[in-house]
């Protein structure tokens, strides 16, 4: 390794590690146990793994399919909607609020729609929290098993194929057994920028405790009154990505 | 070749290039009447969020009187203001938008002083398509309302007005500032907010007020004080004495606010 790198290399581990050394530091542990069994903590973070899993399951049933799409399907317009999968990923995610109020909101493209047709609006609702989330996180799901499934050997389906095998037979008994290692890791990584998303759910869902005011929410609001509280919120949150962050440790690179 | 690695680097040059592009234009509005002769010097004024427009307007008089000084706000909920000056932020002035914040960095600023003071208003669409006329009106089940939080000063006198009329709000949505319970409304996701009197007048043409009683209304007090650790006392007292003076004043009134509380 070049000798010019090593100075470079410990300040970015500093860089990195300072931060959460001030975290853990800042923390007076006997009122972290109070604050876990603050009702609304409980609530916020409830309302968190909901709203999480929510954003993973739709990324799982749209997302997959898209994926599928763009790994094996030749088509026109092919990179455009490429470009538009990792748009979301590269976009400040308060700007994806904005439009995701401009097209689902009161009087959005889509949402005044919504509204005539079915009274559904979904500013201000779990469900709007949800989409937010999905929206930033989704593309994190596509982009890795996109990766996984043009990876994988495809002589296995054409294998099944021969047996006789239908293409959703093959999907579900072939390809997608392949790929799950890239589709966990996919999907993990999805559940995190969910978990973590701020900017797009204060914008387009708002904030109200048990219904749209999820961690990173209390966090932003606790530290205008209650700096410990926040603390405490923000490590509950450190601890959940550190565990996921563990058990992905093999896996974080799929392709690799 | 060359060719193609230009033609692949083409999008971000010009990504750069319209960021470059704003950015300097921003310059150049904040640094107009201050490259005036000799080194100009900054103050940062903390003000909160209901203030943006005159405080906008004082700035601007006040860089005219002196061109050497130049004036950037922070404006936000008084709230999140507070909190940055308890952790150090660089503010020279704040003017917060009630007492209590203000008492949250009692040790951190010079005697405050009361400059203004406000009343609310119920804030609807125009038009007031869901016909809302009264307080009461706000706890109809079909009316979603939007409130600022309970440790915005906006959010707390309105919770002061209706507890204090027994009005029961279960608001869709608690933002973290004044100015977002406006957005909201004027977007057309809620369909009413309390805020401030000068904020629906700040809100244009798409919003419209709907007017709180006096009896019912709650009278918001706004201080302004001189933070210690400011490195510009003078100028910042100078900002702080313009406020004070007739001229602030009559900007305060032609926004809409009030004189402060006679003490």
């Amino acid at each position: 390794m070049p000798a010019l790198f090593v100075v470079p290399a410990v300040l970015a581990i500093g860089f990195l590690a300072i931060p959460l050394f001030g975290l853990l530091g800042q923390v007076s542990w006997g009122h972290l146990l109070g604050e876990l069994g603050d009702p609304q903590v409980r609530v916020a973070l409830r309302l968190s793994l909901e709203c999480s899993l929510g954003a993973v399951a739709i990324s799982l049933l749209i997302g997959v399919p898209l994926a599928y799409l763009l790994a094996r399907v030749d088509f026109r317009g092919h990179s455009v909607v490429r470009a538009l999968t990792t748009l979301p990923m590269v976009l400040p995610p308060v700007v994806g609020g904005v439009a995701l109020l401009l097209a689902f909101g009161r009087r959005g493209l889509a949402g005044q729609w919504l509204d005539r047709a079915f009274g559904i609006t979904l500013p201000f609702t779990t469900a709007g929290a949800i989409l937010a989330e999905a929206f930033v996180a989704m593309p994190f799901l596509i982009i890795t098993t996109e990766a996984g499934l043009r990876a994988m050997d495809r002589r296995f389906e054409d294998a099944a194929a021969t047996l006789g095998a239908g293409r959703w037979t093959t999907f579900r008994r072939v390809t997608l057994p392949l790929i799950g290692p890239s589709l966990g890791a996919g999907a993990a990584l999805c559940w995190a920028r969910a978990l973590g998303e701020f900017g797009a759910t204060i914008t387009f869902a708002g904030n109200l405790p048990g219904t749209t005011q999820t961690m990173p929410l209390a966090v932003y609001l606790a530290l205008e009154n209650d700096l410990q509280a926040a603390v405490a919120l923000s490590l509950v949150l450190l601890v959940v990505s550190l565990a996921l962050l563990i058990a992905m440790r093999d896996r974080w690179f799929p392709t690799a | 070749m060359l060719r193609s690695r230009f033609i692949r680097l083409a999008p971000l040059a010009v990504a750069v290039a319209v960021l470059a592009a704003a950015c300097g234009s921003n310059d150049d509005n904040s640094s107009n009447g201050s490259s005036a002769s000799g080194s100009a010097t900054e103050i940062k004024v903390f003000a909160a969020a209901s203030l943006t427009a005159a405080f906008g307007k004082i700035g601007q008089d006040f860089t005219a009187a002196n061109p050497n000084t130049k004036v950037t706000f922070n404006f936000a909920g008084s709230q999140a203001l507070a909190t940055q000056i308890q952790q150090s932020a660089p503010a020279d002035v704040f003017a917060s938008a009630d007492t209590t914040n203000m008492g949250k960095v009692s040790s951190l600023v010079n005697t405050p002083t009361n400059f203004s003071s406000n009343l609310l208003q119920i804030v609807v669409a125009k038009g007031n398509p869901k016909g809302i006329k009264t307080l009461s009106d706000l706890s109809h089940p079909d009316a979603k309302v939007v409130l600022a939080a309970p440790d915005v000063p906006a959010g707390k006198y309105a919770a002061q007005a209706l507890s204090a009329q027994h009005v029961t709000v279960k608001p869709v949505s608690l933002e973290d500032n004044v100015k977002a319970v406006i957005t909201k409304v004027s977007l057309g996701e809620a369909d009413a907010g309390i805020v401030y009197v000068t904020d629906v007048t700040a809100g244009g043409d798409k919003v419209e007020g709907v007017d709180i009683p006096n009896s019912q209304n709650v009278v918001a007090t706004y201080p302004i004080a001189t933070v210690k650790a400011s490195t510009h006392q003078s100028q910042a007292q100078s900002f702080m004495d313009m406020v004070t003076s007739d001229q602030g004043q009559q900007v305060l009134k032609s926004f809409g606010f009030l004189p402060p509380p006679s003490s």
